[in-house]
């Protein structure tokens, strides 16, 4: 997948109309995660029903990877069981780390960020919003 | 491999003295290979380290193949070469800051390492509870964050020289903030994120009324205007070689020499002494005192020979051909539409331009202009600070030097408007 390709078919949609951004409440975790080296910033709301991620949402300024990804990921994990949510989101990181290829059965449209990959010095944009998952379903206990 | 054909009639004129960049660009192998596979290198990010020619690349591999021992050891006569090279780079560098002796000039690993020299050795010697640090509001963290370090030792308050909206220093303001408790104050000649080119002497003359000492960053200044420490009359200077077209890992602090005298050691170690009992040892003379161990000698080396290549070509040269650039640069990025920061004329700025397009982020520009093979920077530049007073998270910057030409704008303004189309 070309740069502009990455951009204009992957990122830019959710980078113009987030999904699921603003402020969740109720919620049972809220977390502030930054990359410090660019600055990106993503805060992100988690409300559990018992085992399953009810609902997500997250608030954040950055580049485009940044917060077009944390859109995807609220799009597709909200409603999963936890476990599952956890699973999607290892997944990711172990692709980002080119150590999976994704598997679109468990990644679906989220495969598509593997085109960033390529782009060494991004990834740990397009990771800040699976990491800070990964970190609230942790301290949820949830996962 | 096939570079990309310069179009005819944009190549820069020969400036003053009969500088030519496209004729200096033939000095830098690095120009020779494209990215990207067949990209011509349009490097903009020479503030934050510049390119090196091959007289500097020779000289360093001459010195490892026919001088190397170490300096300042060796009874034999390989080992005198070694010394030999080592105290020429210490003389070049004395007469490139207009230093009366050699003895101010002392070697370190860069800017970074020379103000962290001052803060240890001179600081923690001379500043008390109560005691005040002036620094400005533009300077890089490696001129902060060392301060913010000695006051939290020492219980002395650290207090900042404001900007106005132009980025220039409120100089008007020195009456008010330097005063009988200021010990220091630390001042960077040129910014690396608005470029602007600050009045040292005026705020030397400010600090020494009241007793104070100066500290210059020079890290910028000194590859692209120069520097006179005399004509400055700054007590401690830094600068590194890297971005004047030297290796990484050497660099200078300058100090006045009774600034020096005055001074206890750095690190301790071999070199640094002049006599050593089991427990207790007395220190060698000033500069050696301050350089322990085995220094990075072949890099020093090859930073003389930077020095003397860009002081051949004029430093005069290289400022008259990067004002012109400069004032290109600002005109050329301001027709996309982008936000300049800092000074708005190329008088009173380095070859130093801070932008944003609206829309796009830095880093994503950053990544996209890489597409073209155009190299900028995207971030805070070690200066958040600043960038919370200027109310931006990150800017992008293009940085030029002495190989860059009109055509490297065009070509980033070109990848500029690339980029706002994707986002449009």
């Amino acid at each position: 997948m070309s740069l502009e390709d990455l951009y204009k078919e992957v990122i830019l949609d959710h980078y113009r109309s987030p999904r699921n951004k603003g402020r969740l409440d109720p919620h049972d975790v809220r977390l502030e995660r930054n990359n410090p080296l660019c600055g990106d910033e993503i805060e992100l709301f988690l409300r559990f029903d018992g085992d399953d991620l009810e609902a997500i949402a997250f608030e954040g300024k950055g580049c485009s990877i940044s917060q077009a990804s944390a859109s995807m990921m609220t799009e597709k994990v909200a409603g999963l069981p936890a476990k599952q949510a956890r699973a999607i989101a290892e997944s990711i990181k172990a692709m980002m780390a080119g150590e999976e290829d994704g598997d679109p059965d468990v990644l679906g449209d989220l495969v598509s960020l593997k085109g960033v990959v390529k782009y060494p010095v991004r990834i740990k944009c397009a990771l800040l919003g699976w990491n800070t998952l990964l970190e609230g379903l942790e301290e949820a206990g949830r996962a | 491999m096939q570079l990309s054909e310069q179009p005819g009639g944009r190549r820069a004129a020969p400036g003053p003295g009969g500088f030519d960049p496209e004729v200096v660009r033939k000095d830098f192998p690095v120009f020779e290979h494209p990215v990207h596979e067949d990209k011509r290198l349009v490097y903009l990010d020479s503030a934050a380290t510049a390119q090196k020619p091959r007289a500097v690349i020779e000289r360093v591999v001459r010195f490892y193949e026919t001088e190397n021992a170490n300096a300042h050891r060796g009874i034999y006569e390989l080992g005198e070469r070694a010394t030999k090279a080592y105290e020429d780079a210490r003389e070049t560098c004395a007469r490139f800051v207009n230093a009366a002796t050699p003895r101010s000039i002392v070697f370190t690993r860069g800017t970074t390492e020379s103000i962290n020299l001052v803060r240890y050795a001179w600081g923690r010697a001379n500043v008390h509870e109560g005691d005040e640090i002036l620094v400005t509001e533009m300077e890089h963290h490696s001129n902060l964050v060392p301060w913010q370090m000695l006051c939290g030792e020492t219980g002395a308050t650290l207090r900042h020289l404001p900007i106005d909206e132009r980025g220039l220093l409120r100089t008007d303001l020195l009456d008010g903030l330097v005063t009988e408790r200021t010990r220091l104050v630390c001042v960077s000649h040129m910014s690396n994120v608005l470029g602007t080119i600050n009045p040292v002497r005026e705020v030397a003359d400010a600090a020494h009324a009241v007793g104070a000492l100066v500290l210059v960053d020079a890290a910028q200044s000194a590859p692209h205007l120069g520097v006179d420490v005399a004509a400055l009359d700054c007590d401690f200077l830094a600068f590194s070689a890297h971005k004047l077209c030297g290796p990484t890992g050497a660099g200078v602090l300058y100090g006045r020499e009774s600034v020096l005298e005055d001074m206890p050691p750095f690190h301790g170690g071999g070199e640094m002494i002049r006599e050593v009992w089991s427990d207790r040892a007395t220190y060698n003379e000033i500069p050696y005192r301050f350089e322990a161990g085995t220094m990075n000698i072949a890099q020093v080396v090859g930073m003389a020979a930077a020095i003397d290549y860009i002081t051949a070509l004029g430093l005069d040269a290289i400022r008259a051909h990067e004002r012109e650039l400069t004032a290109y640069a600002l005109d050329a990025v301001a027709s996309t539409g982008a936000e300049i920061y800092g000074p708005p004329t190329a008088e009173q700025r380095g070859g130093v331009v801070a932008f944003n397009l609206p829309e796009v982020h830095p880093h994503d520009l950053a990544t996209i202009v890489d597409e073209d093979g155009v190299c900028i920077r995207a971030g805070h530049h070690c200066a958040q600070p600043l960038m919370r007073r200027l109310g931006v998270p990150a800017t992008a910057r293009a940085s030029m030097y002495l190989y860059n030409t009109r055509d490297d704008v065009d070509a980033l303004v070109a990848s500029l408007e690339q980029a706002k189309g994707w986002f449009s």
